[in-house]
């Protein structure tokens, strides 16, 4: 048989480390490459992972992403909103300090180059990009954005997510206070001691936090985290089964420069007021799938059987294709085969019966609306 | 009874001219979660090497390889209900299919219990 690897996403000439893998090696950690670093992609198992994480609180190390900076240089005259929403569909005369925002890095022909967070920290933006894009968003943001604005990798610091219904009151112990954030809020805190950034904000569809830290302080601070009754390590993989169920698109697949916004159902990531007034890279794709309709759309298929439909799988209504699977997998929570995929407009209605071609089999589906797993962010 | 393994990580046990076949311990272990077993077809007549059966874990799916030559005589009908067993019981209850083998001397290339054990050593 065939023992395969997933990291399909770039072939690095060098993987590199984080600042836990001698942690998640010690924990039982399968390392594989990801986004050009070694990663934990499981511990225990994928499946019972997953439910741990939508029963108690799971710990993922996801300082593989890009943490940046972005601030002016001193003169106290420089409009560092305006710069930003000349690169971002956002719209930060609404955006206050210490909240979180998720956006898109758009081209000129409205493609999605990738997505993002956005915080407003006191005296600048606070971004986190995805890991394997991170440096060419790096380029992208510094080319558009004029000299005046600084643009900071914090490549010293790691991200920590813990997600679950029992995140809140695992990290509370440890960060007083962490518990009044809501949805998309962030603030600073003293965690175990150390200085970290926390936001009420995740991955999994389920009620967390992203913990911002010293990349040095990472081990102490997983430790501690750990330590709680409620909290076990979880890897890539039930990173990738879960935001799956939560119906969370994942960069590199279920968008890419070949999907525009619009239809990639990121809309609520381009603000009203930008909607309208435009004026951001790719704005006329943007306002032309808004007013007149995506042709095809980024769907949820639910499948009969146990067979997974995989990304790459054809889509059909009858004889005709009319789609392809961007992500596929069984679903742990609801014990079934769950899939996303683009498929023509037409099709793309809630209920309609679909097959999705998979080793010369045809697996009857139904679009059905996402989130699969209802989100339980706390609001 | 004798049982032999491919470097692919099927092992085979060996009753007559009858083969029964399955994943190893070892690749039920890096494959994590087993969620459905696409069965072999009873009837078929395979080469030693096609892909004849795939097991679909939470990550990926993966093809399984058949040791010899022949012609599927059986499918674990266990497995369209628990398809867990494959992990839980790789090399006994998990079995995936039975194969009329077409030519035994294939056998002679592959691993036995220890050559198997050794090799998953290497990896």
């Amino acid at each position: 048989m065939t023992i395969s690897n997933d990291n399909d996403d770039e072939t690095p000439i060098e993987t590199l480390t984080l600042p836990l893998d001698a942690w998640h090696r010690a924990k039982g950690g399968r390392m594989v490459e990801f986004a050009g670093y070694w990663m934990p992609v499981q511990y225990e198992g994928i499946m019972a992972e997953h439910l741990w994480t939508r029963e108690s609180a799971g710990l993922f190390d996801v300082s593989h992403m890009g943490q940046l900076y972005v601030s002016s240089d001193g003169e106290a005259e420089f409009d560092v909103d305006a710069a930003l929403e000349a690169v971002l569909p956002i719209d930060l005369s609404t955006l206050k300090t210490g909240s979180v925002r998720y956006s898109l890095l758009l081209d000129d022909d409205g493609g999605v180059l990738d997505d993002l967070m956005v915080t407003r920290w006191g005296t600048g933006f606070y971004l986190v990009v995805n890991g394997a894009t991170k440096w060419d968003d790096i380029g992208t943001l510094r080319e558009a954005l004029p000299d005046e604005v600084l643009l900071n990798h914090l490549d010293e610091t790691a991200l920590l997510a813990l997600q679950g219904p029992k995140a809140a009151e695992a990290l509370e112990r440890h960060a007083p206070g962490v518990s009044a954030l809501t949805f998309m809020k962030g603030a600073a805190f003293k965690l175990g001691g150390i200085d970290a950034w926390i936001s009420r904000s995740g991955y999994t569809g389920e009620d967390g936090f992203e913990i911002s830290i010293p990349g040095e302080a990472a081990a102490q601070i997983a430790d501690l985290l750990c330590g709680e009754p409620e909290v076990k390590p979880v890897g890539l993989g039930a990173r990738d089964s879960l935001r799956l169920e939560a119906g969370l698109p994942l960069y590199g697949h279920d968008m890419t420069p070949d999907h525009g916004a619009v239809e990639a159902g990121l809309a609520f990531g381009i603000n009203k007021r930008r909607r309208t007034e435009g004026g951001f890279p790719g704005a006329a794709r943007v306002q032309r799938d808004l007013a007149e309709g995506p042709a095809r759309k980024r769907i949820g298929l639910v499948l009969d059987g146990r067979m997974a439909a995989r990304e790459g799988a054809e889509v059909y209504a009858g004889d005709q294709q009319v789609g392809i699977v961007t992500s596929g997998g069984f679903s742990p929570s609801l014990q079934q085969p769950i899939a996303m995929a683009y498929v023509d407009a037409g099709h793309a209605g809630d209920g309609t019966a679909l097959e999705i071609g998979m080793r010369g089999k045809r697996l009857p589906a139904k679009v059905t609306p996402m989130p699969f797993v209802p989100h339980r962010y706390h609001r | 009874m004798t049982r032999y393994f491919t470097q692919d990580h099927e092992w085979i046990e060996i009753e007559g001219d009858l083969g029964t076949v399955g994943i190893t311990d070892y690749a039920q272990g890096q494959l994590g979660d087993i969620t459905f077993v696409d069965p072999a077809e009873v009837g078929a007549s395979v080469a030693k090497g096609d892909a004849v059966s795939v097991v679909d874990s939470v990550k990926a799916a993966s093809d399984v390889y058949t040791p010899v030559s022949g012609t599927i005589a059986e499918v674990n009908a266990a497995l369209v209900d628990e398809p867990e067993l494959v992990n839980t019981d790789a090399e006994v209850g998990g079995w995936l299919f039975r194969i009329t083998l077409s030519d035994t001397s294939e056998l002679a290339a592959l691993m036995d219990d220890a050559a198997y054990k050794a090799y998953v050593e290497t990896l």
